[in-house]
């Protein structure tokens, strides 16, 4: 059914085209000079596992987007996003941005959370020549080797090594558990980024225990590290893994305090649900709402001016920061064309975003502050923020 | 050792709820020979319900009304979404299939159409978000109350099904539906009661679970149906105490498995023990061997 609809809407859409451009060689005469308008697709989990990552991207977007129009848009012309829901999985990633770049001849792609959605997102606009910004995937792998794709975050390599620092060299804990989803790419790559670096400056890794990422029941796990009797556990799963965790753990008579996490924990369901038994618990993270500096409150109130007073999360400030970013870099851009474009955000320096300065180094990376955030009173609060340099591997 | 022993117990609450699931598909395959997909989702459509139904009712200001109210309407209404999914999917194919030589695929697949329907309409309905459950209860109670109630639930089930007259009609009708009917057993509303059965427990071990384990999500009843399914089978499908049986297994095998180096293969291992058993009893741990009679 879903297939005989699609065909259909494709057909028509080639229709349309054929009227409105005359002949199309596949989309390349896309975002002619003398277009209306910007079209920038946007491909998000919408619905599925991680709708929550995709609904805050999508509000972060939107209202970078009337930020940008509100002044004309780059070169005069309005940025319009066209958004896709991907429903949580890489191989509708691929699907979408392949649909993205082919059918709507999309000028630059932004997308997605999940490394794992932006990795075969980031293959197939690379492959198409299309610039691809990817608001928050850390994974390293997801611009790795690909001129087209960036991002507008810090890679996992440096958060877990961020991290590791943090827990050894401020908070001086020495014995460390480590409890991440073996079959999650992006739980597995952080802790093996921070086991290194915390081993590096003297630490031990007491017990290092593996789930699914589909598991609930997480006594066992938490009552044999309980054995080993760390002194912090980190824990760099997703948000919604950690709510159980943190349940389960607390009737076990481990406390929130002994919890360090990366940025998956930055959802709001994380402190609504499990907020009591999270209390004191660190994470590193991109944003918090009380991040001390001027771009960022500015960005917090008109966040809260838009979406009813509900705070942003960090998700949400770094779509914002990606959207206006790309809007930066297509009004830079030398020629009007998806290569123009890249160019222009390879050479972005020194952008003030809402998650702190950004420059995009040379492995299409964006090089900016790590901010630790704690859980207080069931709300994020802005700890310190480490660095805007790499530490040496 | 302490740590395998509070994994062995972990694993019998663990178990007992899979087991609570495995009763739906044990008994629907009983009766009717047909492996009910839609039955994870049933969990599902419980779990929502349950959550909606304790929230309405206070959540944790009155854990005890809150707690029993949302297990009843939950079991209420999945109860009611069984007998729809039976009448609407299964029942015309069993009155139009007769004597047709695939009425065994059909309901097959019609059945795993109705569990990606349900899944669909569920995330169309509450979107696709993780809900938590408030905690009524510490978690170390309700698996105690887990235990127990899966316990009395066997117990109540096994003589509902061997001394009352229903228990009779349904086992009439296990074995040979078409000789039951002709003796007067009103066939259809026997396998009603079936899956209204089946599908409240499904409610009460969703709601148990989910006060234990908290999110519920629309494909939650993925990962736990396909477990019961496993219990089911290992214990010998159609079979009550074996559906226990089996539950009990899979959750001790899945615990245990956490303590080893390997517990990314939990699954793995689980699987494997599927096929071991099936190995060396093809009928499942306490599956009588000839009893379909087909």
């Amino acid at each position: 059914m879903q297939m005989v609809a699609s065909v259909i809407a494709l057909g028509a859409l080639q229709i349309g085209c054929g009227k409105k451009e005359g002949a199309d060689a596949g989309g390349a005469n896309r975002n002619a000079a003398n277009a209306a308008e910007w079209k920038v697709g946007a491909y998000l989990s919408l619905s599925g596992d991680d709708t929550a990552f995709g609904t805050d991207s999508k509000e972060g977007i939107e209202l970078a987007v009337d930020e940008i129009n509100k002044g004309g848009g780059p070169k005069g012309k309005p940025l319009k996003v066209l958004y896709e829901d991907d429903k949580s999985k890489p191989e509708e990633a691929t699907n979408k941005v392949l649909q993205l770049i082919d059918r709507d001849g999309v000028i630059a792609v932004i997308g997605e959370v999940a490394s794992a959605r932006s990795r075969a997102g980031g293959i197939v606009a690379n492959k198409k020549k299309v610039p691809m910004i990817t608001p928050s995937s850390t994974h390293p792998d997801v611009t790795k080797d690909r001129p087209f794709v960036f991002r507008a975050c810090f890679t996992d390599d440096v958060q877990g090594r961020m991290g590791a620092r943090f827990v050894v060299t401020d908070l001086g804990k020495k014995k460390i558990a480590l409890l991440f989803a073996s079959d999650d790419l992006y739980s597995s790559g952080l802790a093996t980024e921070f086991r290194e670096e915390a081993k590096k400056l003297g630490a031990e890794i007491v017990i290092e225990k593996k789930f699914l990422k589909k598991e609930t029941n997480f006594t066992t796990y938490i009552n044999e590290i309980k054995a080993a009797s760390p002194e912090i556990i980190y824990a760099p799963i997703y948000y919604n893994a950690m709510a159980p965790i943190a349940r389960q753990a607390k009737a076990a008579g481990v406390p929130g305090s002994m919890f360090m996490g990366g940025d998956g924990w930055d959802a709001l369901e994380l402190v609504r649900d499990a907020g009591e038994e999270m209390e004191g618990a660190y994470f590193t993270s991109h944003f918090a709402p009380d991040v001390p500096w001027q771009n960022s409150q500015d960005f917090v109130a008109k966040y809260k001016a838009r979406y009813g007073g509900r705070n942003p999360s960090a998700i949400a400030a770094m779509a914002y920061d990606a959207t206006r970013l790309l809007g930066d870099a297509i009004g830079r851009a030398k020629t009007d064309t998806p290569e123009g474009v890249r160019d222009a955000i390879a050479e972005t320096k020194g952008f003030q975003g809402a998650t702190g300065t950004i420059n995009i180094d040379a492995e299409r990376n964006a090089d900016k502050p790590i901010v630790i955030v704690q859980i207080k009173d069931k709300q994020f609060h802005f700890h310190s923020a480490v660095g805007g340099q790499v530490p040496p591997k | 050792m302490m740590e395998i022993l509070s994994a062995l117990i972990t694993g019998i609450a663990q178990g007992s709820m899979i087991a609570l699931i495995a009763l739906g598909y044990t008994m629907v395959y009983g009766i009717l020979k047909l492996i009910n997909f839609a039955h994870s989702e049933v969990f599902m459509m419980g779990a929502f319900i349950g959550l909606f139904a304790i929230t309405a009712l206070g959540g944790t200001q009155a854990p005890l009304l809150a707690g029993v109210g949302g297990t009843l309407c939950a079991m209420a209404f999945a109860g009611v979404l069984g007998v729809v999914v039976e009448r609407v999917a299964y029942a015309p194919l069993r009155g139009r299939g007769r004597g047709l030589s695939n009425t065994r695929i059909t309901p097959l697949v019609t059945a795993l159409g109705m569990s990606v329907l349900l899944q669909n309409l569920a995330q169309l309905l509450f979107t696709a978000r993780y809900r938590n459950y408030p905690q009524l209860l510490p978690i170390e109670h309700t698996r105690k109350v887990i235990f127990v109630t899966a316990v009395l639930v066997m117990i109540g089930l096994e003589l509902f099904v061997k001394r009352t007259w229903m228990g009779k009609a349904m086992r009439a009708i296990s074995m040979n539906a078409e000789a039951a009917r002709l003796m007067g057993v009103k066939t259809s509303r026997v396998i009603a009661i079936t899956f209204v059965t089946g599908s409240m427990l499904a409610a009460l071990g969703a709601v148990l679970f989910c006060l234990d384990q908290s999110p519920v999500y629309p494909t939650a009843g993925v990962v736990i149906g396909t477990r019961a399914f496993v219990a089911a089978v290992i214990g010998g499908i159609g079979n009550i105490t074996g559906a226990m049986l089996g539950g009990l297994l899979i959750g001790v095998i899945g615990e245990l498995t956490k303590l080893t180096p390997y517990s990314g293969l939990q699954d793995v291992l689980v699987f494997a023990a599927l096929i071991a058993v099936l190995l060396v009893r093809p009928t499942g741990l306490l599956g009588k061997p000839g009893t379909e009679k087909v």
